[in-house]
């Protein structure tokens, strides 16, 4: 146990330690032109690269305009790619055509940034699918969403918004890029392949033929957990001993889950130029993500259910669906940073945690925001805000205020959209396949745990996580199409939204703070935001998980 | 219109630079710094022909090798994957009852929890020291040998994966497996 406590602090606080430098550098990288600075020379590149359109300030209705525009034709294009990927070269292993509605939701959820998979890498994409359809989403779909964290904190800063083509190049060329590579080259180091060569066939020691699959994976993997997109190049992700053959390629890879979400909050406080406010924003992410890895890693040391009428060994913690190479407590923590983070790569079996154990990334999942996804996350933080300043302005009798801009009806009402919007999406969709065919013939286990697979699978979907229980046979129409409307839905809306809240914040007059404004800089404030979030949170989702995790464990755990 | 254009424009742009580019650097550094593990750590025979990659477990059920942890998808490396079955589920202690009756495991002599619980991958190529210890009395009967000898390839083998991070040792099964036959590699 002491090693557990010791390996978590040391990945948590290394990678807080990280966040720091890194998120000075990317509010160099978006948005050089702040304050008195001088504008770095990439602006004029990407200006050039991105044509006319580029050079135009936008307001916040033309920059969500060319965000959509720029989606589609992510879409498009990895539709096309898919679709036609037996015609493509670099296929060494001759994979063969996709079923339609795969490749819709796969084309969806890549570009929404889920990177949930309902086919396995290994048996149905070519090289050239995996790297030019998934991984280029994958850098261009975790731009997208710094692309607005930046606009949204200069609208908050009381600035011109930008222009989306330009802060889509400047993430993916000067943020996502080179950090991609030093971690695909910590990869490298760290044991993870990287070939063109097709599979091998091999004749084993007792003379059995075994073929393994292999491939381009160090350069996938690195962008797949810093841009929170998750997608696996082999089926079980990063349990794959390809994937992530050694404890050092977990401990890298553990620390690109989280770095860039962390560092996001430090961007968004240099641009508004209110660092003890981040700060703030920062601490209340940590604590909540916190309890839940504390609480995962103590609910997976209860030793394995299901063997405990037989002779097997009850002293160490639940294994089922664990690769040993990582250690004790990795497999509880990553399931915790993936879900926190909408990252939703795994390097263990969600599906066989223990129940309570199972909750806690469903939990990161409806909370969404600590610390969320790239860009993304800070966002979805900032409608937890807009409500949280209002509840407590209400609550003291003052105009609820956030940096000087005043909060009113229609700000609330925006959020609170966007927050329910969330709820409704994994309620109502969880609750229709519950009682349908659709996903009651799709289950790999029985009674409260099978009504979890169906809520964790649109749990994830809404949360454009991209982790599952995997032993859903989600590879069916229905679920492709069900799954991939909500992934569309709930990646623009709230990107929507808030940029639609600033374009309303902006139309205002900025008041000056004094002494008689509501500080949110300090401990109340944090305590006001937490509960917020929790209130919010638990409101909507206890009772689903009553009848899922909470179910099985008072059923089954002894 | 000029939105998509420009969309377009930024399309080939970042396919260039972060497909072709990108994935083409690091290729080369894989090339030139980690061969062997770029390509999967296949190991051959002395006479070309491959016996499997060092870090993909395969399956062993004869008695006088090592045998790996339980795979759910029985050691496919081109279709890799779990149980995906809940700890509290009656099939994984079905399951668990044919492994611990293959090790003939009794209450005093009980099996190790990682021989009967499956990875995540269905690939773990490793095993811990203990349950390595486990199996000393099976191979030394199988093949005719002390098992002081199975116990050095063991000691050999033993390592720590994470070192002040992870109290277990493990040991690769391949490699025992592949040190017990006495096999020449390349």
């Amino acid at each position: 146990m002491t090693q557990a406590i010791i390996f978590v602090l040391f990945i948590l606080g290394g990678t807080a330690l990280l966040s720091w430098p890194f998120g000075r550098y990317m509010s160099w990288a978006m948005d050089p032109a702040r304050g008195q600075g001088t504008p770095n020379g990439f602006t004029s590149i990407f200006q050039g690269i991105g044509g006319s359109i580029a050079r135009q300030e936008q307001d916040w209705k033309r920059y969500v305009v060319s965000l959509l525009g720029f989606n589609v034709v992510l879409f498009v294009v990895v539709f096309a790619i898919l679709a036609l990927q037996q015609y493509l070269p670099l296929n060494p292993d001759g994979k063969e055509a996709l079923d339609p509605s795969l490749i819709f939701n796969t084309a969806v959820s890549f570009t929404t940034n889920t990177n949930l998979q309902h086919y396995s890498g290994e048996v149905a994409m070519s090289y050239l699918t995996q790297l030019a359809g998934l991984m280029w989403l994958q850098f261009v779909s975790a731009a997208v969403g710094i692309a607005a964290l930046a606009a949204l904190a200069r609208g908050l800063a009381g600035r011109k918004l930008g222009n989306f083509f330009v802060d889509v190049q400047r993430a993916t060329f000067l943020v996502l890029l080179p950090a991609a590579f030093v971690v695909a080259v910590l990869l490298l180091l760290t044991g993870v392949p990287m070939t063109f060569s097709g599979s091998v066939v091999a004749t084993t020691l007792e003379g059995v033929q075994q073929t393994i699959a292999r491939g381009p994976v160090a350069a996938f993997v690195a962008i797949k957990q810093l841009g929170t997109n998750g997608g696996g190049f082999f089926g079980p992700n990063s349990a794959h001993p390809l994937e992530n053959p050694t404890f050092w390629s977990n401990v890298v890879q553990t620390v690109s889950i989280i770095i860039i979400p962390m560092a996001c909050v430090w961007m968004f406080g240099h641009i508004i130029g209110r660092l003890k406010h981040a700060a703030v924003l920062f601490t209340v992410m940590l604590i909540l993500m916190g309890a839940r890895i504390v609480a995962t890693v103590g609910f997976e040391s209860v030793p394995t259910q299901a063997f405990t009428s037989l002779p097997i060994t009850q002293d160490v913690g639940n294994l089922e669906g664990k690769e040993l190479r990582f250690g004790a407590s990795a497999g509880p923590l990553w399931a915790v940073v993936t879900t926190s983070t909408s990252n939703g790569s795994v390097n263990a079996m969600h599906d066989s945690l223990n129940p309570l154990a199972g909750m806690m990334p469903m939990i990161g999942m409806w909370l969404n925001e600590d610390f969320g996804g790239v860009g993304v996350g800070m966002v979805n933080m900032f409608l937890y805000i807009i409500v949280g300043v209002f509840i407590a302005g209400m609550m003291i009798g003052r105009t609820p205020e956030y940096l000087g801009w005043r909060v009113e009806a229609k700000e609330v009402k925006f959020a609170m959209m966007g927050l329910l919007s969330h709820g409704l999406f994994i309620l109502v969709g969880t609750a229709i396949f519950a009682v349908t065919p659709w996903g009651a013939d799709t289950l790999n286990n029985i009674g409260p745990h099978g009504f979890s697979e169906i809520l964790y699978e649109f749990s994830s979907s809404a949360a454009n996580n991209g982790s599952g229980f995997e032993g859903l046979g989600d590879a069916t129409a229905p679920w492709n199409i069900a799954t991939g409307l909500v992934m569309l839905l709930a990646r623009f809306i709230p990107i929507i939204l808030p940029l639609a809240i600033i374009g309303s914040l902006s139309a205002k007059r900025r008041a000056t703070e004094s002494s008689g404004t509501l500080s949110v800089e300090d401990g109340t404030f944090a305590g006001m935001l937490t509960a917020t979030v929790v209130i919010v949170g638990a409101l909507t989702f206890f009772p689903a998980a009553t009848l899922g995790p909470i179910a099985e464990h008072v059923m089954f755990m002894k | 219109m000029e939105t998509l254009i420009s969309s377009l424009r930024i399309t080939v742009a970042t396919m260039a630079i972060c497909v072709g580019g990108y994935s083409a650097a690091v290729w080369a550094v894989g090339q030139a710094v980690t061969p062997d593990t770029a390509e999967a750590s296949i190991i051959t025979r002395a006479d070309g022909t491959v016996i499997g990659s060092r870090q993909v477990a395969q399956a062993f059920t004869q008695p006088q090798y090592f045998w790996p942890r339980p795979s759910a998808v029985d050691y496919n490396g081109a279709g890799a994957g779990g149980s995906n079955k809940s700890p509290t589920s009656t099939d994984l202690t079905e399951r668990a009852t044919e492994t611990v009756a293959a090790y003939g495991a009794t209450p005093e002599n009980p099996l190790p929890a990682e021989l009967a619980a499956a990875s995540g991958a269905g690939l773990d190529p490793h095993i811990t020291e203990r349950a390595a210890r486990y199996q000393v009395a099976r191979i030394a009967q199988a093949r005719n040998i002390l098992a002081d000898q199975v116990e050095q390839v063991i000691d050999r083998n033993a390592f720590s994966p994470g070192g002040m991070f992870t109290p277990d040792r493990l040991v690769n099964v391949l490699e025992m497996n592949l040190a017990l036959d006495n096999v020449q590699i390349q």
